[in-house]
Parts: C-alpha cells; sequence; structure tokens
C-alpha cells in the first residue's frame, strides 16, 4: 500500500497528467459534479457521484464507428477510429467500478466490441471508497461493498492523505510510476476507514433492499405480474433512467448523411422510447407499461439469466435521484419483491 | 496567381407566386445576382417551418433568406401574416441564442419586382460575406 | 382561513368516490424520501389514507395526465390542480386534447414547491426526510443532524417566480383563490438580453451541451402533445436518439421551444424534471416575452378558447427584421 498526503495532492496529479490524460470529478455550478479533463491547480470535487457515470469514457453516448464514400459504383469503407491512448479515470466509485464489469459482460462476450475493448484496455481505473454515502444509494443490495471499491487502483482519501492499493497488473504500473510523490504505509489507516464506512452503510435508509426474489429464470414469476400496470402508469417514457444509469447498454446505430458521403454511428438508445428496436414490423413492445417492464425485467432478471445470476443494476441511485415522477427501481423491487422488501 | 475568394452559401426560400417570379424576372431582365445564392421554391412562404432553416444551416448554408409575397398579396390570403410572426419570433430567438441575426432574413418581394430581387440577394450575400463563414450553426458532419 | 392539508384532500376525495361523482382520483403517491413522489391513480379511500401526499414536493402537473386518463371508459377521475396546473389545463382544453366531461377538477391553493436540487446542494448527502413549517424548511441527514432552511432558498425557480395564484378553471375550489402575480420572471431573459452575442453564445454553448435528450423536458410538457414527435419519427429526416454534435442540441431545443411557442403556459415542467438542470424556461420565457413585446400581453390558458398568437396575425404586425433591431429591448 501506498500514500501520499492530501497537501502533495496536486504534486500528484500533475504527476499522472504528466504522462496521459487524467479524469478527475469536478464541482460545476448548481450543485452538479462532472468528470473534466485534468488541468494542472484543477480542484478534485469531494461529491459522492458525478451526474453522469464513468460509462461515458468506454461507451459514449455518440460514436462515430466508420464512414463510407462512394463514387460511381464503388464505394470506400473508412475506418474513422484513432488508436485510443492510456487515460486515468479518478475517483470512481464502487457501483461504477463494478458497473464497468457489467458492461464486460456485454461488450466483451463474443462477438468482442472492439470499440469498447479498445477503450477498456487503455483505461486505468483508480476508484475510490465512499465515505458518505447517501440515502439513494442501495449497492449493497447487489454485494458491492462500497469500502472495497475495487478497481485497477483502489483508493481511499482520509482526513490527510490518499491510500492506494494497486489491484492490477495496469493499476501496479500506474503507481510504480508515482513512486515519487507516494510513499509505503501500513494499512491501519484504511482499515478504520472501512470500519466507519460499514458503520454507515448500516444507517442507510435503503439498506434493507433485498435481491433475493429475483435473479435468473425468474421470468415466469414476474412477467405478467398486475402490479406493473400501477408502477408504468404515470412513466413518462422519457429516457432519464436508461441515460443516467452507469449500466444500461443499449444503442442503436444509425447513418448520418453528409454532405459528401455516410458517417455511420452509434448512439445511446433507451428501451423506454417508442421508437426503440423498431423494425419493419414496427416496436415489439406497443406500450408504455412493456417498455417499462423491459428496462426493470432486464436489470432484474433477464441478465442475470444470461450471466451467471449478475444483476445489471448497481444501486448507484442516479435514477432514483433524477427520474422525473420518481419512479424507479427501488420501488419496482419493492413492489414487486414481495414480503422481503416491506 | 488566383485567390480563393470565399464565397458564402446562401439558401434562399422563395415563394412561387411572388418572389419566384420575381427571380425569374431578374433573370429575363438580365439583372444578376451571385450564383452562390441557391434557391429553392415553396408554395407559400408559410410552407417554411423553423426546422427548414435550421436545416439550411445544418447542411452548410452560411445565410438562409425567406421570399415571399408582400404582406396582403398572399395568394392564399393569409399565409405571409404568418410567416412574419414566425419568423419575427424564430430569428429573435436565434440571436438571443447567440447567432448572428444578419445570417437570417426575411423580405416581401413581388412578381414584378425583378430588380428588388436581385437588390436583395446582392446585399445579402454581401452582409453575410462580411460575417464570413456560419459557426454557430454549423454541423461539422455535413463540411467533411 | 382553512388550511388546506393531506386530509382535507383526502375528505373531499372520499365525498366525491362515495357519491359516486368519479372513480378515481389522480394524486400524488409518497416515496421512500421526502422528495421522491410520484403520480398514481387511487381507486379508494383506503390506498390515498395509505400512499396520498400533499407536500412541498407534490409539484407534478397532472393537466397532461389527463389526456390519458379521460380516453378510458371508466366515468370521471378526480384530479387536484395547483394554481398553474389549471393554466395547463385551460390550454389543452382549447386545444381539444382531453374530455372535460370526464373529469373532475378540485383547485387546490399552493404555497410553493421546493427544490429537492437546492436542498441537496445546501445540506450535502444524506437527506432523511424534509419537514415544512412555514418559512422554515427542515431537513433531517444522515451526517449532520437536523438542519435548518429558509424556504426561500430552496423554492423552485418556477414558484419563486409565480405567475399567477389564481385558479383559471375548476369544478371546485378548497380554500380561497389568489391572484394573478406581477412577477419577475421575465429578469432572467433581460439579463441574457443585454449580454453580447458572443456571450449569450457561449451561455447557452454551455448549457445545452450538458443535453442527454432524455427528452424529458417534452414529455413531461403539457404543451406537447403530438402523437408522434418529429424527432422520434425516423420518417422525418431529424430524427436523432442523442445530440451528435452541438448543432443537434441547439435545433431540439429551439425547435422544441418554438413549438409550444404562444401555447405555453410557462409551467416550468422542463426545468423542474431536467436531470441536467438546464435552465429551458429560459427558452420558453423569450418567446412569451417576445410576443407580449410583439403582438400585445397574452398568457397562454389564461381562457379557453383564446387564438394563440401564432395562429392568428394582425395586418401590422411588426416585420421580422424589426423584431431583431430593437432598441427597447
Amino acid at each position: 500500500m501506498r500514500k501520499c498526503s492530501l497537501a502533495n495532492s496536486q504534486l500528484l496529479f500533475d504527476k499522472i497528467a504528466e504522462n496521459m490524460p487524467l479524469y478527475i470529478p469536478v464541482d460545476l455550478e448548481k450543485g452538479r459534479v462532472a468528470y473534466k479533463q485534468y488541468q494542472s491547480g484543477m480542484k478534485m470535487s469531494d461529491a459522492l457521484k458525478t451526474d453522469r457515470s464513468a460509462k461515458d469514457f468506454f461507451f459514449p453516448q455518440t460514436e462515430n464507428l466508420m464512414e463510407f464514400k462512394t463514387e460511381g459504383k464503388s464505394i470506400e469503407i473508412i475506418d474513422t477510429r484513432s488508436e485510443a491512448q492510456d487515460f486515468v479515470v479518478f475517483g470512481v466509485r464502487a457501483c461504477d467500478v463494478k458497473s464497468l464489469e457489467v458492461l464486460d459482460k456485454v461488450f466483451l462476450a463474443e462477438p468482442v466490441d472492439s470499440y469498447y475493448k479498445n477503450r477498456r484496455e487503455h483505461g486505468v481505473i483508480v476508484s475510490m471508497a465512499c465515505t458518505r454515502p447517501t440515502e439513494t444509494c442501495f449497492c449493497s443490495t447487489f454485494g458491492i461493498d462500497a469500502s472495497a471499491p475495487a478497481g485497477d487502483i483502489e483508493c481511499y482519501k482520509t482526513e490527510d492523505a490518499f491510500y492506494f492499493d494497486a489491484k492490477t497488473e495496469k493499476g501496479k504500473a500506474l503507481l510504480s510510476k508515482l513512486d515519487c510523490v507516494t510513499e509505503d504505509c501500513g494499512d491501519e489507516q484504511v482499515k478504520a476507514q472501512k470500519e466507519q464506512i460499514k458503520k454507515v452503510l448500516d444507517k442507510l435508509p435503503l439498506k434493507d433492499l433485498k435481491a433475493d426474489e429475483f435473479g435468473a429464470d425468474k421470468t415466469d414469476k414476474f412477467f405478467n405480474s398486475p402490479e406493473w400496470k400501477t408502477l408504468s402508469e404515470s412513466c413518462l417514457g422519457c429516457g432519464t433512467c436508461t441515460f443516467v444509469c452507469p449500466t444500461c447498454q443499449c444503442y442503436d446505430i444509425k447513418d448520418f448523411k453528409t454532405n459528401k458521403g455516410v458517417q455511420r454511428f452509434r448512439c445511446w438508445d433507451s428501451c423506454m422510447y417508442s421508437d426503440f428496436t423498431k423494425m419493419s414490423a414496427g416496436q415489439p413492445r406497443l406500450t408504455q407499461m412493456e417498455r417499462f417492464r423491459q428496462r426493470f425485467m432486464h436489470k432484474l432478471v433477464y441478465f442475470p439469466t444470461n450471466n451467471d445470476g449478475m444483476f445489471s443494476c448497481v444501486g448507484c441511485g442516479r435514477c432514483v435521484a433524477k427520474c422525473p415522477i420518481s419512479m424507479n427501481i427501488v420501488k419496482v423491487m419493492k413492489t414487486l419483491g414481495g414480503k422481503n422488501n416491506d | 496567381m488566383q485567390v480563393n475568394e470565399y464565397k458564402p452559401k446562401i439558401v434562399a426560400f422563395c415563394c412561387n407566386w411572388c418572389s419566384y417570379a420575381g427571380a425569374d424576372l431578374a433573370g429575363s431582365n438580365r439583372l444578376s445576382y451571385p450564383a452562390e445564392v441557391k434557391v429553392i421554391r415553396v408554395p407559400c412562404s408559410c410552407r417554411v417551418n423553423p426546422m427548414f432553416i435550421l436545416r439550411a444551416f445544418q447542411r452548410g448554408a452560411d445565410g438562409v433568406i425567406l421570399c415571399g409575397c408582400h404582406p396582403g398579396d398572399c395568394h392564399y390570403t393569409s399565409g405571409n401574416y404568418y410567416t412574419r410572426r414566425r419568423m419575427a419570433l424564430l430569428f429573435s430567438m436565434l440571436e438571443y441564442l447567440g447567432i448572428e441575426k444578419e445570417r437570417t432574413r426575411v423580405e416581401w418581394v413581388s412578381a414584378a419586382e425583378g430588380a428588388k430581387f436581385a437588390q436583395t440577394m446582392n446585399d445579402f450575400v454581401a452582409t453575410v460575406k462580411s460575417l464570413g463563414e456560419n459557426k454557430r450553426l454549423e454541423d461539422l458532419r455535413c463540411k467533411r | 382561513m382553512q388550511k388546506i392539508t393531506r386530509e382535507t384532500l383526502i375528505e373531499k376525495a372520499k365525498s366525491l368516490l362515495a357519491d359516486g361523482t368519479v372513480t378515481r382520483v389522480l394524486g400524488w403517491k409518497k416515496g421512500d424520501f421526502s422528495y421522491d413522489v410520484t403520480p398514481a391513480i387511487f381507486t379508494s379511500v383506503e390506498q390515498m389514507q395509505n400512499d396520498f401526499v400533499y407536500s412541498e414536493f407534490s409539484g407534478a402537473n397532472f393537466s397532461k395526465y389527463l389526456i390519458k386518463e379521460t380516453k378510458k371508459e371508466d366515468g370521471k377521475v378526480l384530479v387536484f390542480l395547483k394554481p398553474c396546473d389549471t393554466y395547463s389545463f385551460n390550454q389543452l382544453l382549447t386545444e381539444h386534447r382531453f374530455d372535460r366531461e370526464k373529469v373532475y377538477a378540485v383547485g387546490i391553493p399552493c404555497e410553493g414547491m421546493l427544490d429537492e436540487n437546492k436542498i441537496k446542494k445546501a445540506v450535502g448527502d444524506g437527506i432523511l426526510s424534509v419537514c415544512c413549517d412555514g418559512d422554515a424548511v427542515k431537513v433531517e441527514t444522515l451526517y449532520d443532524g437536523v438542519k435548518q432552511l429558509n424556504k426561500g432558498d430552496v423554492l423552485s425557480e418556477r414558484c419563486l417566480n409565480c405567475k399567477s395564484k389564481k385558479h383559471v378553471a375548476y369544478d371546485e375550489l378548497l380554500g380561497e383563490d389568489g391572484e394573478v402575480i406581477d412577477s419577475n420572471r421575465f429578469d432572467e431573459v433581460e439579463k441574457l438580453e443585454k449580454m453580447t452575442a458572443d456571450e449569450r453564445f457561449a451561455f447557452w454553448q454551455n448549457e445545452l451541451s450538458r443535453c442527454i435528450r432524455c427528452n424529458a423536458c417534452r414529455d413531461v410538457c403539457p404543451a406537447c402533445t403530438c402523437e408522434k414527435c418529429v424527432f422520434d419519427n425516423p420518417n422525418s429526416g431529424v430524427e436523432n436518439k442523442s445530440p451528435a454534435n452541438s448543432f443537434e442540441e441547439k435545433m431540439f431545443h429551439i425547435i422544441r421551444a418554438f413549438h409550444v411557442a404562444g401555447r405555453c403556459t410557462d409551467c416550468g415542467e422542463c426545468s423542474r424534471v431536467c436531470p441536467q438542470q438546464i435552465p429551458l424556461h429560459l427558452l420558453n420565457r423569450k418567446f412569451i416575452k417576445d410576443i407580449n413585446a410583439f403582438y400585445g400581453d397574452y398568457q397562454a390558458g389564461a381562457e379557453v378558447g383564446s387564438r394563440a398568437p401564432l395562429v392568428n396575425y394582425t395586418k401590422e404586425d411588426l416585420e421580422p427584421s424589426e423584431a431583431v433591431n430593437r432598441e427597447d429591448k
């Protein structure tokens, strides 16, 4: 374990940014928090969560895939990818780290998504333990430990220092480059913080939310539940929940006709939209109730069915905070989850 | 050596009944106006909705001008009155978003005003030329 | 004056359900925290006693839900309308968007709704409950005990600039009716107008670049009631599911605001729901301010059947060139 005193944090960031782009969470106006590329002197936010998750670095909202140029009867296909360079994302919380594991299941399984893989290989995640989780947090429901955030380098921030513990080869490589600003240390401080975090987690209002009722092969149990109708009654059909979600991975591939050719790009799509997975025969889910059900069934049943029981919700609570009508996965689980969640 | 002079791209939406005929008359009278002006004929100036204007900018226009019958002379009685209100609000909104107000214009040109058509276009092209390329409402994908 | 509380509303619903006037109630349902209130349909008094809530977070405007509700063949629906909601109600009626016969509207007074983002910014993480008592807002937090805030500091923007406490539509009114207020809601628009074009461009570029195109502003808007939006229609040529670049961000927001120009009642739902906190009301208010300046004062929804400014004209209207070159703004 290595440590770097907070007084030296500027040096630390400068040192990382010397070699590769470094992204840190930064406070913006109106209480907003976002990842920004580090420029010397920038101050890291202490906020719990960035408004948008770290998903953006690996699976951006829009991404150009290729270009076509036609001349006469010939068509030229141009690969517009630029080779990604190494980069560091600093201060990723346990839930967001876990969300990348969820995305890996989708994009790194055959057929491998080379665009995603490219970024994933070049990105180094420095996580951050949560000392002040908020009321919307429920990561423990999905077995995530906010006191052990994982990532390539596991990081703890105490009152006076950062503590680093490299977890992967990538992390070790980065940490070894930071020898001049870090020093060896014991893990007493970190242990104390872990204890403290566990105590706080126990006080969270959603700590008793259980996902036991859900999981692989429970489709029949929930699919025809009459509760879906009341749950989705006031859903606006907007895409807020899907776009702030760190694990939502659906996308659409579209062609944009430029003045000289065609730009093929992909962009996030939302199962809440009326034109989601639209085919020549139309959209398979005709009502908002069906679309609403799709989202939650995917997170709680379909995904675990296909991925050894892994849920595709990480309990970050962004949808809980952002939904315009405050309908969210917590309410769905409480309503459908029966006695366990009363 | 020839210097590559900046030539703005201008889209002119012209109403079928007055302004388009006005453009025709300008042509018949051998009045010249810059070739950068691309005329698009519309059945009435009020056929042009805000999306047309924005899409013209997206596709690379540096200026968009909308020409219709003089108020009171609309072939459909009142179409251009609606145009007038819509464009007043739209242009004001574009200006509010910080987009140069000189890039958009509405002119009333009758079928008999060939000279006015040519003069309007010359004037508009010169104005847009002095502004330079449209940067604030551009879609880079269309510029490659 | 009788104070209108949750109990008053449940009593009212109880009697209307009992005598068969209505078959169901459109109301606010409590959530896990004080601020996560969800619009819901209640069909019995028991349900209401369990879950109904009327608090400083009952901001959702129910008018738009009436379109869906009145299509059901199931008697009348009881709806509670705050003053600003009644304007949307009237505007939708003007556009023949729902069946008035199938609605029983109860006007209720409103003391202003709170903005949870402002509360979060003021007290930080871990808000366990929020309780309002007069001008004091007590926030129970996980880390710092109970914190006291001033209601005025955490009131939502639309309530700070409330345009009217008067109900313009109802079958029955609970409490006393208020007055139309001479608000300062155009001050911020004016401030922007006074900036240079470069400053305005930078301002909007910064605000709109945050847009994630979740469409919440459109989907919640009581004036946005097209069956199929151009932005959802693959055949429109402008359909886009995410803003691919700054042009598409601007196009969406200009067109969205323009399409409701003259019909927007300034209910402020768009800004309330925006997950990225983009001040969308500043676009709508610009149109309202311009309409007032160009064509005379007009408040959408103030009365049923009024002709919206954009489907109207006079022979003396100002020219677009005059609109952008005014001295007086």
